[in-house]
């Protein structure tokens, strides 16, 4: 038996804004079991990124995480002080973001980024074995050490990402977040970063959550996905399960709106409408205005979620 | 082929090139006179018949915009030739263009940009029947409706006015659809169209292109980095990479049986919505060049995997695989062929 790394329990995040609270994550569970891979996939809006953000409890102002428990290997992440959960960001668990120019300061070498974070998380470091260290862990990324004392502007897209994902793991942590980690980049560089967290996966042990709206990207990477929709996941199980018979109208209607480059023969069949409003969100079932399959409890009751052939499924249709 | 030779294709473009000069700082242009260029479009060729949607696809940085926007003369080409059904683009005079500008319309990528924030959807429209001086004033009016209607922005009457922050990001890209189509064009290049649109409305533009496409008998050019959607949406296609096209011919020649390494490499790639699949990947090394200084030779020889001597001293030319499917790589040459084996 695997044991979870990381369990979330009903977490609610709202942010203020002038027309009333967005309501980002409303009561999401889920766990996570040590080694796995999990995919969350959604629009944007969906509240894919800010749920990973509040299992780093980082959500910026004026968001708040209004309701919920997150528990990372026993220990309470919302409970802890600032101190400690400096401790766990970057040590235990860390995140890589899509966008890695902007994530990267412009006015440090690659080399300063490194030996910064190597030596506030473990002071005894001397600059030296900061910077071996560095070499290291780019030589491994196939990238030259030499181009430590580079600057961020020197490299490519792809290379950038490289020392986001290099900086992710200077400190071993045991979950990644990796943040739409490819979508700024191109078709090839984004198959090289993705072939690259894959071998760094099994070489570290790692724990991955990867957020994502491309489903090529969780069927190739995932062992399990959670789909969300306006804030609330509605389907979450085994990756080979949920494509080869999803049970939400929703995550049928994502499967089938993307194209498939092994199959151009099947048409895309969009799913109607977009996605809704944060602050007024629709009665009962948030996907029911959009629902194909919609009927009359949908709108009345939300539906909670249910056990079903070893998935989670939020739908009257499965009550 | 049937076709008389006097007919040319709808679309024919012939040794095209735009070259950006590089900026440079008052010091530099007072120590050195030498100028660097970008070259964002070398030497492209390439024809599209009419009812066709012909794909430009390629990486960041491969000139696919920039060959969509010479296509419609929004920029200005540094060489070549365009000619658009028998009329010769590059060299039309300023006058000739606004009609020629009616006939060929762009849909940009990002429909906020392309809309003004301050006028309504259905102002935004009319502006375009307006500049043209299409129809009365009163029947300007009742034709923004129809195109409203026929663009899925329903009740018309409702979204007529509506500004563009009251609409969703895939509603705004309807109304830009629904202002290139308003003036009838016979051209429509439409660059990334889905790319800042949500996933799950994606589809719902991209059927919408196709219906307006059969209905009123149009000619695109889709340009795209994403070989998913151009396997889907195009007849034919074009492979960029550094501002010369690779590879061209129908979808499925290029699809089923790429034959230049950059293309295998880019078709090996994509990620596949189907977790059963067994990916096989072939990448190539590193990221795209500048195209400042180009690469010798093949631009894609120090990346290639199958790159031989030749592919840095001599640019390939276009080698003919069928009649409808051309490729430029040294590897489908047949004199470069007997170099590599001479005993054979």
């Amino acid at each position: 038996m695997v044991k979870p790394l990381l369990s979330i329990q009903n977490l609610s995040v709202e942010y203020a804004s002038k027309r009333g609270q967005v309501k980002a994550v409303t009561d999401v569970s889920l766990v996570l079991d040590e080694g796995s891979t999990l995919g969350i996939v959604g629009e944007s809006g969906s509240g894919k990124s800010t749920l990973g953000f509040a299992i780093l409890n980082l959500i910026p102002l004026p968001g708040r995480i209004v309701a919920g428990r997150i528990t990372f290997d026993h220990t309470d992440i919302l409970k802890q002080n600032e101190d400690d959960m400096r401790r766990i960001r970057g040590g235990q668990i860390s995140i890589i973001f899509q966008d890695p120019l902007t994530s990267l300061n412009p006015l440090l070498k690659i080399r300063d980024h490194f030996t910064e974070l190597l030596r506030i998380h473990s002071p005894s470091t001397s600059k030296e074995d900061a910077i071996s260290k560095a070499g290291q862990l780019l030589d491994n990324l196939a990238i030259s050490p030499e181009r430590l004392s580079d600057y961020p502007h020197q490299f490519s897209g792809g290379m950038r990402q490289r020392v986001m994902i290099g900086l992710a793991l200077a400190l071993n942590p045991r979950l990644v977040i990796a943040d739409e980690p490819t979508t700024a980049l191109d078709v090839i560089v984004e198959a090289q970063i993705l072939e690259l967290m894959k071998r760094l996966k099994d070489e570290y042990g790692l724990t991955v959550i990867l957020i994502t709206h491309n489903i090529g990207i969780v069927a190739e990477m995932a062992d399990r996905i959670a789909v969300m929709y306006a804030g609330q996941i509605v389907e979450m199980g085994p990756t080979n399960d949920i494509f080869a018979d999803p049970l939400h109208p929703y995550t049928k209607g994502l499967l089938e709106s993307a194209p498939n480059i092994l199959h151009p023969e099947r048409s895309m069949r969009p799913i109607p409408g977009s996605p809704p409003d944060l602050i007024t969100l629709p009665s009962g079932c948030k996907f029911h205005p959009r629902c194909s399959r919609v009927f009359e409890p949908c709108r009345i009751r939300e539906p909670l979620p249910v056990e079903c052939n070893r998935r989670l499924v939020a739908c009257h249709l499965y009550d | 082929m049937t076709r008389g030779c006097l007919l040319l294709p709808f679309v024919e473009v012939t040794g095209l090139r735009k070259y950006f000069p590089v900026q440079r700082s008052f010091l530099e242009n007072a120590v050195s006179r030498k100028h660097e260029f970008v070259r964002a479009v070398d030497d492209v060729e390439f024809t599209i018949e009419k009812g066709e949607t012909f794909g430009l696809v390629g990486e960041s940085g491969s000139g696919k915009t920039t060959t969509g926007r010479l296509l419609l003369r929004l920029i200005e080409p540094t060489s070549g030739k365009i000619t658009i059904q028998e009329k010769d683009i590059v060299s039309a005079h300023p006058n000739e263009l606004r009609d020629f500008r009616r006939q060929a319309q762009m849909i940009f990528q990002d429909p906020t940009a392309a809309l003004s924030p301050r006028m309504t959807i259905g102002q935004a429209i009319k502006d375009a029947l307006d500049i043209h001086q299409i129809g009365s004033s009163n029947t300007r009016k009742e034709l923004v409706l129809q195109m409203l209607d026929r663009v899925g922005l329903v009740p018309a009457k409702l979204f007529y006015d509506k500004y563009p922050h009251q609409l969703s990001g895939g509603q705004r890209q309807r109304a830009v659809i629904g202002r290139a189509m308003i003036l009838e064009p016979h051209l429509v290049v439409a660059d990334e169209p889905v790319a800042m649109v949500d996933v799950s409305i994606r589809a719902q533009i991209l059927n919408l292109l196709l219906s307006l496409k059969r209905d009123l008998g149009l000619t695109y050019v889709f340009i795209t980095h994403d070989l998913a959607t151009a396997n889907y949406f195009c007849d034919r296609i074009a492979i960029m990479y550094l501002g010369k096209i690779v590879e061209v011919g129908l979808r499925e020649e290029v699809f089923n049986s790429p034959k230049h390494p950059y293309a295998v490499a880019l078709m090996s790639a994509i990620p596949v919505p189907d977790p059963q699949h067994k990916l096989q990947r072939t990448l190539p090394r590193g990221e795209i060049p500048s195209p400042i200084n180009p690469p010798a030779g093949c631009r894609f020889h120090p990346r290639c995997p199958k790159a031989f001597d030749i592919c840095s001293i001599k640019e390939p030319g276009m080698i003919k695989i069928s009649q409808t499917h051309r490729v430029a790589c040294h590897l489908f040459s047949v004199e470069e062929q007997k170099l590599l084996q001479p005993d054979a």
